[in-house]
């Protein structure tokens, strides 16, 4: 005999039968009846205090648990300020589920009180959306849901839940299948063997082949296959914004990130390439530069679980539709297979030691570093310290410089503890994903890098995580301004400062922490620095926040001029680079050089004369 | 049957379900993809809807679309044209500005075209024409000097054929 029960039990059900165990949300009308039953429910719920930081924490959520982050919201607004974290996901691949209250079904398209047409506004932003009519289709839904959130190129999933669906009563039952009523989603996990065959045979004939790896590998779960491949064949890996970690940047094969900001050695091993495996990434342009100069002589293996990405940029002789880890696994047994007929034969191996001798020599020449200084705090400076403190931290990021340091900086060791918004670039990621990812794994210490702008889009969220015990750690490098835009706007706009300057000592940050629960610190100088960072890693029973007020003119390097090739690459003052070889470097570039500025050369990109300009801080003794 | 190059068809098999069209419309629009026209209706089997989508792009990018197209949930099965292996229809109202005393003259050209008599009344006569989107482009040019007042098209609609390279139907 099934028992009766309501729509939202059935939900509240559902979700316990596909294993959640916490979700992130907030109530409001339309979604009041789901709340009710989860008083009873083992699930975990965090109140957050904006949606938007409710679905920032399901992201983070993912990244350390592996598992889908669940978001409860109620309709109109609910739903809308959700909207930019489920863009974010899609963009990232992250697995989500939204579970969306919304008005009544009669009420739904008569402009009700918060109704909003969210089944058209998800459908554009989601891997798919439902709208839920009966309450005996709960349970069919979520467990689609949750299957395509977590299946082939994952993706959040919206579900749209009328109140009168949720108050509705209906029977118990859940689906043997999930995919019974999905004819037309069949993601292809196995890589065709003719086309591994193919692949192998390319890399076998490649002097200069560089391993491209992206998110799709860490979203398989290939890590291990990833360098079990790389070491069988030798080849080096270019790990990309949203794979950092794949491969250990200690390991002798790892260059590290490629793109507008990767380091040299990466962007150029690429240029030069004559193969690029390219593993579950997908030729994004913050990699790519200009697509017609990318990497001229390369041949391109793609390998990506969504048939979409392969050819959608740039050509793939050997496209590969499959999981990542599935496909390297499939290559490393292919690769032996053809390395034994090959030394049956008695034929040589192909000779790659001039292309490692010259990946060398890049590397040897151009070590990321940057302008070091005794007296302002540099934030790449922060960045080194913080990581002797914690390397074993989840390194969560906002959007901007501080983002591009981190990822440069950060001597990343492991796979998953690295987390940002890298496709969609949202500001005010970071605090409410460290949240997320503190929730997924509680047993790391979680460090955030913010920058003060993305700082002050979600900060709030730190209460959350104080009235909730869930006890982040975030590092501010705050330099007083939006400062990428300012790095353009010096760069491109002949230093015209427009609208990029926040203020610097406003907030009191050390206060705003304090007030909402929170350690908070403030370090003016580099000396000043490992003090406070230990300080920061002794406190267990609430979050740190720390005012690292960095040197605000600093710059982005290396860096490739949007629209530029990738051959056209800035490495910066720390190798001697001259303003004027810069400039003719941005020239190329789709925005031009900004106009000279009159005074002649400079030695380096930042003269002193440009430092601290706006940036009046307030000295005054903690 | 002369075709612009740069015109495809796509016959796309979609369960048939709430918010479908919109998915495909959304998907078209957010890509920027062209098309030409769309018609959809049921099929044989009630669970399934087709739409036929005649697109303006180049090579390349009808694989994208395809590609695309396959992402979203609902979508079961495309095939895209060769014209020589398709039959393609479509079905125009047109409705023609005559005077009783010429009407026949429209009409007649009507039967030239195989097409049907669907109104007549004092000032006009309205004709409905099924066939290649060709074909109903000619009879629509020789309305034009009569006054052509108002057209109505369903966008075509096409099956491949049963054997490839049969004889034109």
């Amino acid at each position: 005999m099934s028992e009766r029960l309501t729509g939202a039990q059935i939900l509240i059900k559902s979700l316990e039968m596909v294993d959640v165990d916490v979700v992130f949300g907030l109530p409001g009308g339309a979604i009041l009846p789901v709340y009710d039953p989860l008083l009873e429910s083992p699930i975990r719920h965090v109140l957050v205090r904006h949606e938007q930081g409710a679905g920032h924490m399901a992201q983070g959520y993912y990244w350390t648990s592996g598992k889908p982050g669940v978001v409860v919201v109620t309709s109109g607004p609910g739903a809308t300020n959700v909207i930019t974290p489920v863009a974010d996901a899609y963009m990232d691949s992250v697995p989500m589920v939204v579970i969306c209250g919304q008005v009544a079904t009669a009420a739904m398209g008569t402009d009700a009180f918060q109704e909003a047409p969210t089944f058209n506004l998800a459908m554009s932003i989601t891997k798919h959306n439902y709208v839920i009519s009966d309450a005996c289709e709960i349970p069919q839904i979520v467990a689609e849901a949750f299957h395509l959130a977590t299946t082939g190129r994952p993706g959040p999933v919206w579900i749209d839940l009328p109140k009168d669906v949720s108050g509705m009563e209906a029977e118990w039952w859940w689906p043997s299948d999930p995919t019974a009523c999905l004819p037309g989603y069949k993601p292809r996990i196995k890589p065709h063997p003719r086309q591994v065959k193919r692949a192998v045979e390319l890399l076998n004939t490649s002097q200069r082949p560089i391993i491209y790896a992206g998110g799709g590998v860490l979203k398989a779960r290939g890590a291990q296959a990833l360098q079990e491949f790389a070491e069988l064949t030798g080849i080096h890996v270019v790990t990309t914004l949203m794979a950092r970690g794949v491969l250990s940047d200690d390991h002798e094969l790892c260059l590290g990130m490629p793109g507008m900001h990767g380091n040299y050695t990466a962007v150029t091993s690429m240029q030069k390439s004559d193969l690029l495996i390219t593993l579950g990434a997908r030729f994004d342009d913050r990699v790519t530069g200009k697509v017609s100069a990318f990497a001229p002589d390369a041949k391109i293996i793609h390998i990506d679980i969504d048939p979409a990405e392969l050819s959608k940029v740039r050509y793939a002789d050997v496209p590969i539709v499959a999981d990542a880890n599935r496909a390297i696994e499939a290559l490393i047994v292919e690769y032996q297979k053809q390395e034994r007929r090959r030394q049956e034969r008695g034929d040589a191996p192909v000779d790659r030691a001039a292309w490692v001798e010259q990946i060398n020599t890049w590397r040897s020449r151009y070590p990321m570093k940057y302008v070091e200084s005794d007296e302002v705090l540099k934030p790449q400076f922060v960045l080194e310290r913080l990581g002797q403190h914690a390397p074993d931290a989840v390194l969560v990021s906002g959007v901007g410089q501080h983002q591009m340091f981190a990822s440069q900086h950060w001597k990343f060791s492991a796979p998953y503890r690295w987390i940002n918004s890298g496709g969609m670039g949202t500001m005010g990621f970071a605090v409410p994903a460290a949240i997320g990812a503190k929730v997924g794994s509680p047993e790391q210490t979680v460090w955030v890098i913010d920058g003060d702008g993305c700082f002050q889009m979600t900060f709030q969220e730190l209460i959350t995580a104080a009235v909730e015990g869930i006890h982040v750690k975030v590092a501010i490098l705050n330099n007083g301004y939006l400062g990428l835009v300012r790095q353009w706007q010096d760069l491109f706009y002949d230093e015209r400062h427009s609208e990029v300057h926040l203020g610097g000592a406003i907030p009191d940050y050390v206060g705003l922490a304090e007030a909402m629960g929170c350690a908070g610190f403030r370090v003016d100088a580099p000396e000043e620095v490992d003090t406070v960072i230990a300080k920061a890693m002794s406190i267990h029973d609430r979050s740190v926040v720390i005012d690292f007020r960095v040197d605000p003119t600093e710059h982005v390097f290396p860096m490739v001029p949007a629209g530029a090739s990738n051959d056209d690459i800035i490495v910066g003052p720390a190798y001697g680079q001259t303003e004027e070889e810069e400039r003719v470097i941005l020239s190329k570039g789709k925005f031009g050089a900004a106009p000279m500025a009159q005074g002649g050369q400079e030695d380096t990109v930042l003269p002193p004369e440009r430092s601290g300009v706006h940036f009046e801080m307030d000295k005054k003794e903690d | 049957m002369a075709q612009s190059s740069s015109l495809k068809t796509l016959s796309v098999l979609v369960e048939n379900q709430p918010g479908v069209l919109a998915r495909i419309a959304g998907l078209i629009a957010r890509r920027n993809y062209n098309i030409e026209s769309l018609a959809v209706g049921p099929t044989e089997e009630p669970h399934f809807s087709r739409m036929t989508l005649v697109v303006d792009q180049d090579q390349t990018h009808i694989e994208q679309i395809i590609k695309q197209l396959y992402k979203l949930v609902n979508v079961l099965k495309i095939t895209e044209f060769d014209p020589a292996e398709a039959v393609e229809r479509e079905l125009m109202l047109i409705k023609v500005s005559v005077l009783p005393e010429r009407r026949y003259e429209v009409l007649q050209l009507g039967e030239i075209y195989g097409a049907k008599i669907a109104d007549v009344g004092a000032c006009g006569v309205t004709l409905e024409i099924s066939g290649t989107p060709e074909k109903l482009d000619d009879l629509l040019a020789l309305c034009e000097p009569y006054g052509v007042l108002e057209v109505a098209r369903t966008g075509r609609v096409g099956l491949e054929r049963n054997e490839k390279r049969a004889s034109l139907i």
